[in-house]
């Protein structure tokens, strides 16, 4: 029934539950997100879907149910370890490194992969180590159009500015799944277009799996090859982009409600 | 091409005039030592203001890089500076210094050059800061400030404790201690040590630092393991907070618990907050400034007569109460302090130079250098 069952999953959330206090924010939430997939995850203001990111990037520890990123366990592992496993994600409401310049932002999530320690830091015995840094962020600083701002406080760039340098932050750490939380917030529709194009050129660029939550439903319906409803925590409805369009319960649930707001 | 060899350019001249700078210091610094016997006060409020640098850099490090709060400078002062007196007293004046209770045996013929003594007082700070860091930088970060102030506390407490006579001698501290034969001796431990902290805070792990202070969560998702990062950070900082522990112990000869009071740390906080937090340029000119000034302002606190009267504020503690109105007249208008995050350099210090220099020459020859 579906086509990507075939695929290798990259990531698989089997019964996440996720409670605060008497809160259910995530309730018996299943899914499953194939290689190079872009799979979004919808709902209303509140429906728990920055939540299940959360439990995915070790943020949260679910309170039950399990995470497997290529068939791995995740439970227990801290936010850092998963990074390193290789997901990386951006943040709804975006958290750069504000004061430090466009390029350092870059650089800093390339220091994962370094082979120094604080001496040879220190001491400059790692200018090889350095200078490959150094030269991979320019690299992927160009790629993303953003190598003229590389002297630019972060918090100077424009809201769209900040948002491309927070998945190019991402992109540094070499993911293989890139988790984007509501990427087109706040952006026109023009902007949302050249997103849109921009996310499936990454997926294809940096060989990347997409798991993003988003509102915009153009961008949705245009690339995504599944979509998970979430309502109150629990999943309504999964499928296809016509599936959902068409799903009574999801038009009642979710797109109403954004039409209110 | 253009740009680089403009840069070359200014590279050089960067150079040059370090190290004229460097040269003339050195050379002002060679002046009061040949002349030592007349300049002993300013000599004195010199090394003062350098061994404060290195403890405002070293919380700067802490406090202003890595965005945690630290208060536990003092206490990690004390271990480097009972450690590198203990080491350095010379062992035939130890007797006349524990004549009270004597001298445990474990110390007794212990003892170190004072270099040795130094980076060994650096280390036990180290270490301590290790032990406290592991279960309280796991938590937020506003534990690690009643946590490093209490653990300040216990070692001012444990020093002054009696079953530690036979170590720390007590209630009557330790003296003979042997001090800096000269400026440069504190001036070469100061800049070696601000060296290697500046050489820290531009790495590749000063930048993780950074990246904590701006944002926990993003640089956790950036792979930076949070725990470890900060420890390594809290952890350096003590370990130059007991280095420069051990130079205030050389430089005041001298040593009891009392002058590990938490007075200390907030002398020391003052500092970094006046030069800016998060600047190490502004913690060594605030090191100077906050020194100094304690000087300056000490006709405060002498009988002052107008026309024969005394004037009635004027008597000790009167200076304190006029440091701490400077102190909130700066707090309160220049919230940043003197440097903000900013850092010296002489690029910015030409800019400046040669804005006031183009105006004139544009004023003079108006179209004349239009590149
Ligand atoms: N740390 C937390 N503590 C308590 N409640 C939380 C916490 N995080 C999220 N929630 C609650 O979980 C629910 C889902 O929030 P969220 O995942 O942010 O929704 P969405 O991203 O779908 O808009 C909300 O009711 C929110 O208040
Ligand atoms: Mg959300």
């Amino acid at each position: 029934m579906e086509p990507s069952e075939t695929v290798a999953d990259v990531l698989e959330m089997q019964s996440v539950v996720m409670q605060f206090g008497g809160v259910t924010a995530v309730d018996e939430l299943s899914l499953h997100v194939g290689k190079g997939e872009i799979i979004a995850l919808i709902g209303p203001n509140g429906a728990g879907k920055t939540t299940a990111f959360n439990c995915i990037t070790g943020i949260y520890q679910p309170t039950s149910g399990a995470v497997l990123f290529e068939g791995r366990n995740l439970r227990g592992l801290s936010p850092d370890v998963i990074t390193r496993l290789g997901i990386a994600r951006t943040f709804q409401n975006i958290r750069l490194f504000n004061n430090l310049s466009v390029f350092d932002n870059v650089l800093i999530a390339m220091h994962l992969r370094a082979k120094d320690n604080v001496f040879s830091a220190t001491l400059r015995l790692n200018r090889k180590e350095e200078a490959r840094m150094r030269a991979e962020t320019e690299l992927l600083l160009r790629e993303q159009d953003l190598f003229g701002l590389k002297d630019e406080i972060a918090s100077s760039l424009p809201y769209g500015l900040q948002r491309r340098l927070e998945i190019a932050r991402a992109l540094a750490t070499r993911p293989s799944l890139l988790l984007l939380d509501e990427p087109a917030a706040g952006m026109n529709p023009q902007e949302t277009q050249e997103l849109t194009d921009f996310i499936v050129r990454i997926r294809d660029q940096y060989h990347l799996t997409i798991f993003m939550i988003e509102h915009h439903m153009d961008l949705v319906m245009q690339i995504s090859e599944r979509i998970y409803v979430l309502n109150f925590g629990k999943m309504i409805a999964h499928g296809t982009p016509e599936d959902i369009q068409n799903n009574p319960e999801v038009i009642e649930a979710y797109l109403g409600v954004t039409e209110d707001a | 091409m253009d740009q680089s060899f403009h840069a070359m350019g200014e590279r050089r001249r960067n150079i040059v005039l370090s190290l004229c700078l460097a040269g003339l210091l050195l050379a002002c610094c060679g002046y009061l030592q040949a002349n030592k016997y007349e300049y002993n006060y300013a000599i004195s409020i010199i090394e003062r203001s350098l061994i404060y640098a290195v403890v405002a850099v070293s919380m700067n490090l802490v406090n202003g890089f890595t965005g945690l709060f630290s208060l536990g400078q003092a206490g990690f002062m004390a271990i480097g500076a009972y450690v590198t007196a203990i080491l350095t007293i010379p062992t035939a004046n130890r007797p006349s210094v524990y004549y009270i209770s004597g001298i445990h045996p474990w110390i007794e013929n212990l003892h170190a050059p004072a270099l040795l003594a130094l980076i060994l007082g650096g280390l036990a700070a180290a270490a301590c800061a290790a032990l406290i860091g592991i279960p309280v930088l796991r938590l937020k970060s506003d534990y690690l400030a009643i946590a490093t102030l209490g653990f300040a506390e216990i070692i001012r407490a444990l020093i002054a404790a009696p079953m530690m006579d036979r170590i720390t001698n007590g209630s009557y501290g330790l003296k003979s201690i042997p001090g800096f034969s000269s400026i440069f001796q504190v001036l070469a431990l100061a800049a070696c040590s601000i060296g290697l902290m500046v050489l820290l805070i531009n790495s590749s792990y000063g930048r993780m630092f950074k990246a904590i202070r701006e944002d926990e969560i993003a640089a956790e998702a950036m792979g930076i393991n949070l725990f470890r990062t900060k420890e390594l950070s809290f952890v350096i900082s003590s370990f130059f907070a007991g280095i420069s522990g051990g130079m205030l112990a050389m430089f005041m000869r001298s040593i009891d618990s009392k002058t590990f009071q938490v007075s200390l740390t907030y002398d020391i906080l003052l500092i970094v907050v006046i030069g800016g937090i998060g600047s190490v340029t502004g913690s060594v000119l605030g090191a100077f400034l906050v020194t100094a000034g304690r000087e300056i302002l000490r006709f405060f606190d002498e009988p002052f007569f107008l026309g024969g009267v005394q004037v009635p504020l004027f008597r000790p503690g009167f200076r304190m109460v006029i440091f701490s109105l400077l102190l909130m007249i700066v707090v309160l208008f220049y919230s940043k302090g003197l440097m903000g995050t900013n850092e010296f350099s002489w690029n910015s210090i030409c800019r400046f130079f040669g804005r006031k220099e183009r105006k004139k020459q544009e004023g003079r020859v108006p179209h004349d250098g239009a590149k």
